[in-house]
């Protein structure tokens, strides 16, 4: 077992010079070096930047549970919401969050399922920030509520007063989706992690961490049977999470698209929530694989080429969310119903203007710099463009709920929605929650799997599987090919 | 009450006497049967009698323990002890109602008093009471509030400093005030016969002591009309009934006028448009501020304050008076011949009233019309002055100022009112206040004027007191307080006024002895039973008087030489919800949005949208308003139908004792009032101060509606000619149901639903306090309001908008629809909001867990949410709540249920009674409020109910129908009746489409 010096690492070709996109880990000639080069992030002395990155997002988390307390204990009243706009940047943050998540699952199990063997570099961290973006999620609905502790009456439970839960609510469905969705991520990112959990316990050191990990590896010994098993589980369960991708958003966007308020009774919600979830997941697996690669010098498992191919997809996303926008605008001037014309006009012209036209620059017109290879492959303009789409997609999100409630039918209910301090601190605290865990993440469990890392150089060396992923990924690229 | 019985215990041995007539022996039995009453009664180491004395004290404070239902529902941790004997007709859980009156600036009108366990808890309307006839205003409803509110002053004070009433008494007798040298009484208007009586023969004991009276509202344009007109003191009541064609010279006697809700609901059944019954009054008005009256009319006219009487005078010379006319007339030609010809087509059955704000010239001619058109005796009759001692209060001020500036005055009588604020700012009462060396203040609040005079006496609420007064047509109303007063320190104004002559009579025997020495008949027992039951003595109206004008009138307005209307005018009027500011710290009236501006918590000045870009200011910007080298500040308010040239301001704000310092802190009105000019004034000028004001409004903007109108208005021609006309402004409503098979069967039940006559409401605003009052829905403060948190379950909206080349208002209460396809229903989660066999939608407020999504897919906006703790456990405040509506709790969604606790209460009593629920029987609280009965509550499914008659007019519609929500309220069009020679009479929005 060779281990990687830096010698060796100067040899290697540079990034961008490989001839074949993608190639990279054939580099790492023996299995062993991948799971050195992984597992030294965790041995490793914990970087300064680390250090730095955890305190600030620990801060940040200290004020999010602040900020829940606070609302929790002395009421949703402390938001600006008022009636007509009921619903403000909890539900907002809310349906953020899930979309976060989504790309989490879209890359591990969708592109798994469809053999897109180059996620494998992303798959792991995709997914974990699924889990703690659901996790953030997953609070809001509560805060949300007028009175959080009976929050289990939404809950089918049996009960002496014989209710049950009123399934023609979309917010019950919301339920059901949401806790599908956490268990299924929750389940996939796990069971992928056990073959790493069990080489880092192979690694480490300290009696303690080998305890830990021994634990969390729960007895995996990679025999083939073991790694057979692991492989049926995982199909498995990507089977089940790629409709749930489609499903989940699709039921976030029927809590708007069964309501008759104008602004959300509209056909189109299912997919287009879906499209912009991808869309807004993709731009936060763009700015965590770069920030990554970077940190821990990963350019050479973390490519600019797999930076690339997210950056693709996220165009399309995008584009598909701009059809959104333009469907959207458009029926509602076709159906010709008042309240949605007058809706349409004050949401284009009205008091809430400038946040539709900067979604309409984040996520309509910054999008398009991505026709360019040179941008694609330049990461710091990705992560610009991906920032820019986070926002656009947060005010995406921000005039379909507080705009649209804001004009409802006729004018004399008709009340502006003005973010105050406990708004502004609920849209910036939850970051605090979802990157603590991220740091977290990032330096105590192996963010690339190991296991499909070595997969990729194992496969290589056998010159007909080799051939046979050469052949698919070139068709790949063929079809990608039209975008350059 | 019953929370501390315990179902371990042995049951209770029932007392076979009362424990009051028991022996000491039987009392020892009886509590050996009940161990729980013996320990009780050993740990209370009392005497028998005391321990059956603190039962019957119970009695008061278990009523407070019951009081709303406190959501937190602990049991109390005090000892509580069942009624040992009930008092008689006291029921718990069934009301006691007790007929009282509230005097309004003299003006008194009845009321029935709700108690619960001797807790009042609620004002209605007397149907017997001829100003009421069973409904209200804003300010007798809210009048329930000021006697719980925690401000109210509870000490007597002297120089600020506490002290005592008896420290008062004998700071009283060592004034020596002998035959009453330097001894002045103010009082405000005194239509009360008992406190005339006791002014009367207090001025005989004192000979020489004055007694003067100032109502800041007064009514002395109309006083000095009668004696312009007739040389003699009359009060002009109207039989709006008879009228079939009504001119208001700015006379707003739908809101502001004594005998407003009875001629409301007269000229409003004069507009009850029936299908089988298509004819209508016509209402013309004349008017500077928009008030609810001119949104009422048919045509209204927007002129200044002072070009009224120009216009008088025009109309005038044309009914044969000789009086001088301006040159002027800010009128179209055309506009004027329709008016005369309409008032000169209907002699006898028109009416031309003049408003207390217009110069009394305006007055007398309006009298001089009258009598041309021979309405008198018909639309008009003149009685009797119901002031005891009808006088020119401004005169009155005036003068007393005078003395107390020339020190003629050594003790000093402040009866109620706040004269040192509301007081014209040209007289500066308060220098000359300060300067009497003996001063008392009896009021209900430690104000401007207490704070300034030597003594503070706190006075009783007219809920607490006997007294009584005259309504607007002279009936002898009778003040019975349901209870006694709610602290000791607080004094009647009778009787203080009796301990001044050394008289130590009760309240009580001081108004029923005078009442005993002006009965006539031989049964006084049963007279006073009577009024004491119906609020009213027995025919006490006045009867008309024969009067006639008087001989030199021509020369009389002769001499008047037409008003010079110069510069800016600025008008003043009393303040929609505050009144004369008497209300400024009533939190209901404060909350609640002035009809037309919908402005709560303030007031503003208002403009027009011309002047205001003349002066170049927007709304809320903050102005100084200049008038004779006073100022006032003032935020802006735009207006669409006021006239230009012109500002509005409401007196009532800017008390300096106002606990909320957020609100109209600087915006007093009174301190720009002249004694000489106490209604409008020429001459102001404007500044724009550079800062800005933000106001509560319960409305996003001024706009007008889009798409299909949510108040269908057509004129009564169209309505004749085409009654279906509402039909053809719709779209066909979409039949397709998803849930197809939820259909409800209510062919057994009852189906509750509920129609709002639009051309019978004014906007008054009445049903709103009165559905407050009834579920007790908590206040929310200006901040609030201004972030559309307001509780309101019903709420007026207004659209102003142009047609039929008329700029028309119209109102439109919007409560919960009750829709049998509710949007609410189908998204709440978790079964909170649910619908009944009977038809409502009901919140379950325990079930209801705050996920809001009801209040977003409710297309009418009728639900509200508790986003904080509203409600206040701790203060006294809480005493005013009706038991028989749950009190929500923060996080919980509300709205109106039709009175759904009215609904059971009646169904209750039908079961017992062995009956059916009658036709007609049940009122929710906003229709028993209504004062042109416009709101209309009943069973569906019942043929005899008004509700399925009216539902059945062509005119009925529902509200955004096309939702295909099928509520149960509907509404039926607001109908005009336009003259036909001013326009074409048959446009309207739906052929203008």
């Amino acid at each position: 077992m060779a281990v990687l010096d830096d010698k060796s690492m100067q040899n290697l070709p540079r990034e961008g010079e490989s001839a074949h996109p993608g190639r990279e880990w054939n580099s790492y000639s023996e299995p062993g070096s991948v799971t050195n080069k992984i597992a030294e992030v965790i041995f490793a002395r914990t970087p300064l930047w680390w250090w730095v990155g955890f305190a600030l997002s620990f801060i940040l988390l200290l004020v999010f549970i602040f900020n829940f307390l606070s609302i929790a204990i002395r009421g949703t009243g402390l938001w600006n919401i008022n009636v007509p706009v009921v619903w403000g940047v909890g539900i907002v943050n809310l349906i953020f969050w899930i979309g976060i998540g989504h790309a989490g699952t879209f890359i591990s199990a969708f592109l798994l399922l469809m053999r897109q063997h180059w996620r494998g570099a992303f798959s792991r961290f995709a997914e974990a920030m699924t889990l703690f973006a659901l996790a953030t999620a997953g609070l809001f609905p509560l805060l949300h509520l007028g009175r959080i502790e009976l929050f289990y009456y939404i809950v089918p439970y049996p009960n002496t007063m014989n209710l049950f839960t009123q399934f023609r609510s979309a917010l019950a469905w919301d339920f059901v989706a949401i806790t599908a969705y956490g268990t299924i991520s929750l389940l996939f990112w796990y069971i992928d992690l056990i073959p790493d959990l069990a080489a880092m316990r192979d690694k480490a050191k300290s009696p303690w961490v080998k305890f830990a990990f021994g634990i969390g590896a729960m007895g995996w010994r990679g025999e083939s049977r073991h790694w057979q098993a692991l492989h049926k589980t995982s199909y498995a369960l990507a089977a089940l999470a790629t409709p749930l991708v489609i499903s989940v958003h699709s039921i976030v966007g029927l809590d708007f698209a069964i309501a008759i308020a104008p602004g959300w009774h509209h056909t189109l919600f299912p997919p287009f929530f879906v499209a912009g979830a991808i869309f807004s997941g993709l731009a936060m697996v763009i700015i965590f694989a770069t920030i990554l690669r970077s940190g821990f010098g990963m350019q050479k498992l973390i490519t600019t080429w797999h930076l690339e191919a997210a950056a693709k997809l996220m165009l399309t996303a995008g584009l598909l969310v701009c059809y959104g926008y333009l469907i959207e605008n458009i029926s509602a001037y076709i159906v010709g119903h008042d309240y949605e014309v007058d809706l349409l006009f004050a949401r284009l012209f009205g008091d809430y203007a400038i946040s539709y036209w900067f979604m309409i620059f984040c996520n309509a017109i910054v999008i398009q710099l991505l026709w360019f290879k040179r941008i694609r492959t330049n990461p710091t303009a990705l992560v610009i463009i991906s920032l820019f789409v986070l926002i656009g997609m947060w005010l995406e999100r921000y005039i379909i709920i507080p705009v649209s409630l804001s004009y409802p039918y006729g004018e004399t209910m008709w009340s502006i929605f003005n973010m105050g301090f406990w708004d502004i601190l609920t849209i910036v605290s939850p970051f605090g929650l979802f990157l603590t865990a991220t740091f977290l993440f990032i330096r105590f469990l192996p963010v690339v799997p190991i296991n499909e890392a070595q997969q990729v150089a194992i496969e290589d060396a056998s010159p007909t599987e080799a051939l046979a992923r050469d052949s698919a990924e070139d068709a790949a690229a063929a079809q990608q090919g039209g975008a350059d | 009450m019953t929370n501390k019985m315990d179902n371990n215990h042995p049951p209770e041995v029932r007392a076979d006497k009362p424990l009051t007539e028991m022996t000491e022996a039987e009392f020892a039995q009886f509590l050996k049967d009940n161990p729980r009453q013996e320990r009780a009664f050993k740990q209370s180491g009392m005497s028998r009698r005391s321990f059956i004395q603190l039962m019957g004290a119970t009695l008061a404070l278990s009523g407070a323990g019951l009081a709303g239902c406190a959501p937190t529902g602990r049991p109390s941790e005090e000892q509580i002890l069942p009624y040992a004997r009930l008092p008689e007709e006291m029921i718990p859980g069934i009301p006691l109602f007790f007929a009282s009156s509230m005097n309004l600036g003299g003006y008194m009108t009845g009321l029935l008093i709700e108690t619960h366990q001797g807790r009042p808890t609620r004002i209605e309307g007397n149907p017997q009471h001829p100003a009421s006839l069973g409904a209200t205003d804003v300010f007798t409803q809210g009048a329930i509030l000021d006697l719980y509110n925690p401000d109210r002053s509870l000490q007597t004070r002297n120089n600020g400093e506490e002290s005592t009433f008896e420290a008062f008494l004998e700071a009283v007798q060592g004034l020596e005030l002998g035959d009453g040298t330097g001894m002045r009484l103010l009082t405000e208007t005194v239509s009360s016969p008992t406190l005339a009586s006791q002014i009367e023969s207090l001025l005989e004991t004192y000979p020489n002591a004055r007694w003067y009276q100032y109502e800041p509202m007064t009514r002395d344009n109309a006083l000095a009309g009668a004696r312009l007109a007739f040389d003699q003191d009359v009060e002009t009541v109207y039989q709006f009934e008879n009228a079939e064609v009504v001119l208001s010279l700015e006379s707003n006697f739908m809101d502001a006028e004594p005998g407003k809700v009875r001629y409301a609901r007269d000229f409003a059944t004069k507009r009850k448009v029936r299908v089988e019954n298509p004819t209508m009054n016509r209402l013309y008005v004349a008017e500077s501020t928009p008030t609810i009256t001119g949104s009422a009319a048919d045509h209204r006219l927007a002129l200044r304050s002072s070009e009224i009487e120009a216009l008088a005078r025009a109309l005038a010379v044309e009914f044969g008076v000789d009086v001088a006319t301006s040159g002027d007339a800010p009128w179209s030609q055309e506009w004027f011949d329709a008016v005369v010809a309409d008032l000169r087509a209907n002699e006898g059955a028109s009416l031309v009233v003049a408003g207390t704000s217009q110069p009394p010239i305006v007055h007398a001619l309006a009298h001089a019309i009258n009598a041309a058109l021979n309405n008198v005796g018909n639309t008009v009759i003149y009685t009797d002055p119901i002031a005891a001692n009808p006088v020119i209060n401004m005169e009155e001020i005036t003068a007393l100022v005078e003395e107390m500036n020339n020190g003629d005055v050594t003790s000093l009588f402040i009866i109620g009112g706040n004269p040192l604020y509301t007081a014209p700012s040209d007289l500066m009462f308060g220098e000359a206040l300060v300067e009497v060396p003996f001063s008392m203040h009896l009021s209900l609040y430690f104000n401007e004027t207490s704070a300034r005079s030597t003594w503070h006496v706190p006075q009783a609420h007219f809920v607490e007191e006997w007294s009584d007064g005259r309504a607007f047509n002279g009936a002898l109303s009778l003040v019975q307080p349901p209870i006694g007063p709610l602290f000791e320190t607080v004094r009647s104004t009778h009787e203080l006024l009796a301990l001044l002559q050394g008289d130590e009579r009760t309240n009580y025997d001081i108004v029923l002895e005078f009442w005993q020495s002006i009965y006539e008949g031989d049964d006084f027992d049963a007279y006073w039973r009577g009024a004491l039951h119906d609020g009213v003595a027995e025919d006490s109206a006045f009867a008309p008087l024969n009067v006639s004008l008087r001989g030199d009138f021509g020369s009389q307005i002769a001499e008047i030489t037409p008003t010079p209307i110069i510069g800016l005018e600025v008008i003043f009027r009393p303040d929609s919800t505050i009144w004369d500011g008497r209300f400024v710290n009533n939190s209901w009236l404060q909350e609640l949005p002035d009809p037309l501006t919908k402005v709560s918590w303030d007031t503003g000045a208002i403009l027009s949208p011309a002047t205001a870009e003349e002066l170049g200011v927007s709304d809320e910007d903050l102005i100084d308003i200049q008038v004779n080298e006073n100022t006032m500040q003032a935020a802006v308010i735009i207006l669409r139908g006021h006239p230009d040239n012109a500002v509005t301001v409401t007196f009532g704000y800017g008390q300096v004792f106002l606990e909320d310092e957020q609100v109209g802190r600087n915006f007093n009105a009174y301190s720009i009032r002249s004694s000489l000019a106490p209604w409008f004034s020429g001459d102001a000028s404007i500044s724009a101060t550079g800062n800005t004001y933000e106001l509560a409004r319960t409305r996003y903007l001024d706009m007008e509606e889009s798409g299909i109108p949510a108040v269908r208005s057509g004129s009564l021609q169209q309505f004749i000619a085409n009654p279906d006309f509402v039909d053809d402004m719709t779209d066909p409503k979409p039949e397709a149901n998803l849930y197809d098979g939820a259909q409800w069967d209510y062919s057994d039940n009852h189906a509750w639903g509920m129609s709002i006559d639009l051309t019978s409401c004014i906007g008054c605003n009445a049903c709103i306090i009165g559905c407050q009052m009834e579920n007790n829905i908590p206040v929310v403060g200006k901040d609030a309001v201004a972030n559309s948190r307001e509780m309101s379950w019903l709420r007026v909206d207004r659209y102003t908008v142009e047609e039929a080349g008329e700029e028309r208002t119209k109102y439109q209460p919007v409560p919960c629809m009750q829709c049998e396809q509710a949007p609410c229903e189908l998204v709440c989660p978790v079964e909170a909001t649910i619908h009944d066999h009977e038809g409502l939608n009901n919140m379950v407020y325990n079930r209801c867990i705050g996920t809001r999504y009801c209040a977003a897919n409710c297309p009418y906006g009728v639900r509200r949410f508790n986003f904080l703790p509203y409600v206040n456990d701790e203060s006294i405040m809480q005493e005013w709540r009706n038991p028989n509506v749950s009190v929500r709790p923060e996080g919980v969604m509300e709205k109106c249920t039709y009175c759904t606790q009215r609904i059971n209460a009646t169904r209750a009593q039908a079961i017992r009674e062995g009956r059916e629920i009658e036709a007609n029987e049940i009122t929710p609280a906003c229709a028993a409020a209504c004062p042109t009965q416009a709101i209309t509550f009943g069973d569906i499914n019942n043929e005899q109910s008004f509700v399925t008659q009216l539902k059945a007019q062509p005119h009925d519609y529902q509200l955004l129908g096309e939702l295909n929500t099928k509520p149960r309220t509907t509404y039926l069009a607001k109908l005009y009746n336009p003259n036909e020679s001013l326009h074409d009479g048959t446009s309207s929005e739906g052929e203008e489409e």
